[in-house]
C-alpha cells in the first residue's frame, strides 16, 4: 500500500529522510515546519501562490503530443512542457512557493544554492517579483559551464557567490549556502532548490511541485498511460510529476546521470548505484566510500552533478514504488539533437536524459503511451553542446 | 580512557575552580607525520583535553579554516580510519581525554556499535558530531553509552527551552554551547548574548557546559573561561598550524582560560 501522508513527524520516508541538521538550525527548521503547515492550508495563502502561478509563471504547462518524436521513437509520447514555464523550468513552481512563505515568516533576505542556474534564477526572479534580497551560492565550475545564467541571475539584482570549495559544483554550493544560513537563520530563508535537505524540504518542494502531476492528471483526462518518465538530480520535477501518479498503477521511471559510463566511477547515480547514508541532511541514497566521505559527482549537465537524491525518491525505490534507471553523457547529448530536430524543441541537457532512455529502450517501449517531464529548455546548454562537438572524443 | 575521564576531569575543574582549555585541531595537519606532535605541543602548552577534528569532504558547520584544514589533511592522506587511530596514539602519549569531532555519515557508514567499540578500544573519551541534534542521536548514543564513551550536544542561542529540557534529558556528557551564531571561525566579539545563553543552561542542568565558537583572543577565551566548565578554540590555532606547523598561541589562551577561574 501507498502511504502518501509520508513523511512522518520526524520527517521520515520510511528509513530516509529526518533532520540531521546543526543545532543552530534546529529551531528555524520547526518555524519552518509549522509555518508552512499553516500556509498549506490558508486560503490567502494557496490562491495568492495559484495566481502567481496562472499569471506570472503562465501555468498550466501544455500536455504536448510529440507527433514525429513519437513515429521516429515508435510510441506515443506526451510531453510536459515545464520548459514553457517563466524562466524556462520547473524550478520557479517551488522558489515562488518558498518566496512567498519568506514573506510571510517576515524573513527579508533569500538565498539559495544552483547548479545548472536555473534554481538561482527562479530564486532571482521569485525574490525580484517579491520584493526580497537574494544571493546565490554557485559552484565555480558551473559558472563557467553555465556563464547566461549567471548574468541572468545580476540583471535580476541577485548577488551570484561562487564556491571554490570542493570541486565547485552542486554539492559544494548546497554546502555553502547551508554554512551562510547557520550564521543568518534569524533573517534569512534559504530556498532549496530540489526534495532535498533536512525536514521540511523534502516535503515543502514536493508540494510546490506537485502541481505539475496534477495538471497531468487534469490534462490526460480518460488517457491512461503506461509511463511516466523524469530526470532525477535531486528530484524535483520528477517528484512533482510522480507524487499525485504514486496509487494510480502507472509505472513511474526516474533518469540519473551515468555520466562517463557507471564504471568509469565518474557518474551522479545515487540511487542506481549510490549507497544510503546522511549528506545535506537527510538519510538517502548518495555516493561515498567505504569510510564515508562523500565522492564527487560527474554529469555533462551542471543540474544532475549531484551525489545525492531526495530522500522520498530513495523510499520509492526501496519500496518499488518507482524505478530509477540511468543514461550516460553522450546519451544525452545525442536525445538534445534528437528532440531539436524532431520536434522544435531545444531541451536542457537534464530533461534530454529522460528523451535518451526512451531512445535506448524505444524496442521494449514500442507502441506504448509515455508521459515525459520536459523539465526545461536547452538555451543555457547551447553554447556547452557546441563547445562538446568541436572537442574529440564525444 | 573513557568517558569517565571526561566527568573526573570536568569534577575536578570544578572543585579547583579552573575551567578546562580544550582546544580543536584537525587531524592530519600539517601532514599527517606531524599531526601527533601539534597534539603534544598542544598538551604541553596546558591542554586539559583535546577536540580533535576528523577531517571530512562536505564540513557544514565549518568555516573556511577549518575547511581548508580538512582539505588540506584529506590530499594528505588522512581518513576516518586514519584519525580514530591519531586520536588513540593522542590519548595514549599525552594521558589526556581525547574527543573526536566528525560528522556523522562515516559513523553510520562504520556502524554505530563497531564506531564505538573501535573508539573504546582506542582510548577516545568522547565524541562530537557536528550535524546530529539529540532526536538523531538516541540509537549512536546507546551504542556509546555501552563502551562508556561519552556524548556531547551541543546547544545554540536560537535553542529554545523545550530543546533545552529534552537536551539536558538526554544526558550529553557535556553541551557544548554554541558562542555565537554561525559556523567556527573567528569574531569580533565574543557574543554578548553568552552571559544569557549560560544562565539559561544552568536553570536547567548542571551537566558541564563548554562554550566554543567565534573564541579567537586569548580576551575572548577568558571571558568565556569566566562564565563556563571549559573553553574550546579552534579555527585560531588550526590557522596557525596551517601556516607555520605550530599552535604559537595556544599557551597564552591556556593561560586565559586557566586563570578566569581563580
Amino acid at each position: 500500500m501507498t502511504d502518501i501522508t509520508m513523511p512522518d513527524r520526524s520527517g521520515r520516508f520510511g528509513d530516509f529522510g529526518g533532520r540531521y541538521a546543526p543545532e543552530t538550525l534546529m529551531t528555524a527548521l520547526a518555524e519552518l515546519e509549522e509555518a508552512f503547515a499553516e500556509a498549506w492550508v490558508d486560503p490567502l495563502f494557496l490562491s495568492e501562490y495559484h495566481r502567481l502561478l496562472r499569471e506570472f509563471v503562465g501555468r498550466p504547462s501544455p500536455l504536448y503530443e510529440a507527433n514525429r518524436l513519437s513515429e521516429h521513437l515508435g510510441m506515443r509520447i506526451l510531453l510536459k512542457r515545464e520548459d514553457l514555464n517563466h524562466t524556462g523550468a520547473h524550478k520557479i513552481n517551488n522558489t515562488i512557493g518558498q518566496g512567498l512563505l519568506a514573506r510571510r515568516m517576515g524573513k527579508e533576505r533569500i538565498i539559495a544554492e544552483t547548479g545548472a542556474g536555473q534554481h538561482g534564477v527562479a530564486s532571482a526572479t521569485a525574490a525580484a517579483a517579491l520584493g526580497l534580497e537574494c544571493q546565490v551560492y554557485m559552484g565555480a565550475k558551473d559558472m563557467e559551464r553555465q556563464s547566461l545564467n549567471v548574468v541572468r541571475m545580476q540583471l535580476l539584482g541577485t548577488e551570484v557567490i561562487p564556491v571554490t570549495s570542493g570541486a565547485g559544483t552542486l554539492k559544494d554550493a548546497v554546502s555553502e549556502a547551508m554554512r551562510d544560513w547557520v550564521g543568518s537563520v534569524e533573517t534569512t530563508h534559504y530556498i532549496i532548490g530540489s526534495v532535498v535537505g533536512p525536514h521540511p524540504f523534502p516535503l515543502m518542494v514536493r508540494e510546490f511541485q506537485k502541481v505539475i502531476g496534477e495538471e497531468v492528471a487534469d490534462q490526460l483526462g480518460d488517457l491512461r498511460p503506461d509511463l511516466i518518465v523524469a530526470c532525477v538530480g535531486g528530484g524535483s520535477n520528477a517528484m512533482g510529476i510522480f507524487f499525485p501518479f504514486l496509487e494510480a498503477g502507472i509505472e513511474l521511471v526516474g533518469v540519473e546521470a551515468a555520466g562517463e559510463g557507471i564504471e568509469s566511477g565518474k557518474h551522479g547515480a545515487s540511487l542506481g548505484h549510490g549507497t544510503p547514508g546522511v549528506l545535506h541532511g537527510a538519510r538517502t541514497y548518495m555516493l561515498q566510500d567505504d569510510q564515508g566521505q562523500v565522492h564527487e559527482a560527474h554529469s555533462i549537465s551542471a543540474g544532475l552533478d549531484y551525489p545525492g537524491v531526495g530522500p522520498e525518491h530513495a523510499y520509492f525505490q526501496d519500496s518499488g514504488l518507482a524505478r530509477y534507471e540511468s543514461v550516460s553523457d553522450t546519451e544525452a547529448v545525442e536525445a538534445f539533437h534528437l528532440l531539436s530536430r524532431t520536434e522544435g524543441i531545444i531541451p536542457a541537457l537534464e530533461s534530454a536524459h529522460a528523451i535518451a532512455w526512451l531512445q535506448r529502450e524505444a524496442a521494449s517501449l514500442a507502441g506504448k503511451t509515455v508521459v515525459v517531464n520536459l523539465s526545461g529548455r536547452g538555451d543555457k546548454d547551447v553554447q556547452q553542446v557546441i563547445n562538446l562537438s568541436t572537442e574529440p572524443g564525444l | 580512557m573513557s568517558g569517565r575521564a571526561l566527568s573526573a576531569m570536568f569534577d575536578a575543574a570544578r572543585e579547583q575552580g579552573r575551567p578546562v582549555f580544550m582546544p580543536f585541531m584537525t587531524a592530519g595537519i600539517p601532514s599527517e607525520d606531524q599531526s601527533l606532535d601539534v597534539f603534544r605541543q598542544l598538551a604541553a602548552d596546558g591542554a586539559d583535553a583535546f577536540e580533535l577534528g576528523i577531517p571530512y569532504s562536505d564540513p557544514l558547520m565549518d568555516g573556511e579554516v577549518i575547511q581548508a584544514a580538512s582539505s588540506h589533511a584529506l590530499a594528505g592522506g588522512m581518513t576516518f580510519l586514519g584519525g580514530l587511530d591519531l586520536a588513540g596514539r593522542v590519548a595514549t602519549s599525552t594521558g589526556k581525554p581525547v574527543i573526536v569531532m566528525t560528522y556523522v555519515n562515516p559513523i553510520l557508514q562504520a556502524g554505530p556499535e563497531v564506531f564505538a567499540a573501535e573508539a573504546a578500544a582506542l582510548g577516545i573519551s568522547g565524541v562530537i558530531i557536528a550535524d546530529v541534534p539529540y532526536e538523531e542521536a538516541v540509537a549512536i548514543k546507546a551504542a556509546l553509552d555501552e563502551h562508556g564513551i561519552g556524548l556531547a550536544l551541543f546547544v545554540a542561542p536560537t535553542t529554545d527551552e523545550e530543546r533545552l529540557r529534552a537536551i539536558a534529558a538526554a544526558q550529553p556528557s557535556f553541551i557544548y554551547a554554541v558562542a555565537d551564531m554561525g559556523v567556527t571561525g573567528r569574531r569580533e566579539d565574543v557574543s554578548s548574548h553568552l552571559q544569557g545563553l549560560v544562565r539559561r543552561i544552568r536553570t536547567i542542568t548542571s551537566v558541564p557546559i563548554v562554550l566554543g565558537v567565534g573564541i579567537s583572543t586569548p580576551e575572548q577565551a577568558a571571558t568565556a573561561a569566566g562564565l563556563a566548565d571549559g573553553v574550546i578554540v579552534g579555527s585560531a590555532l588550526v590557522a596557525e598550524v596551517l601556516e607555520t606547523g605550530r599552535p604559537a598561541s595556544a599557551a597564552a589562551f591556556a593561560d586565559a582560560v586557566h586563570a578566569a577561574g581563580r
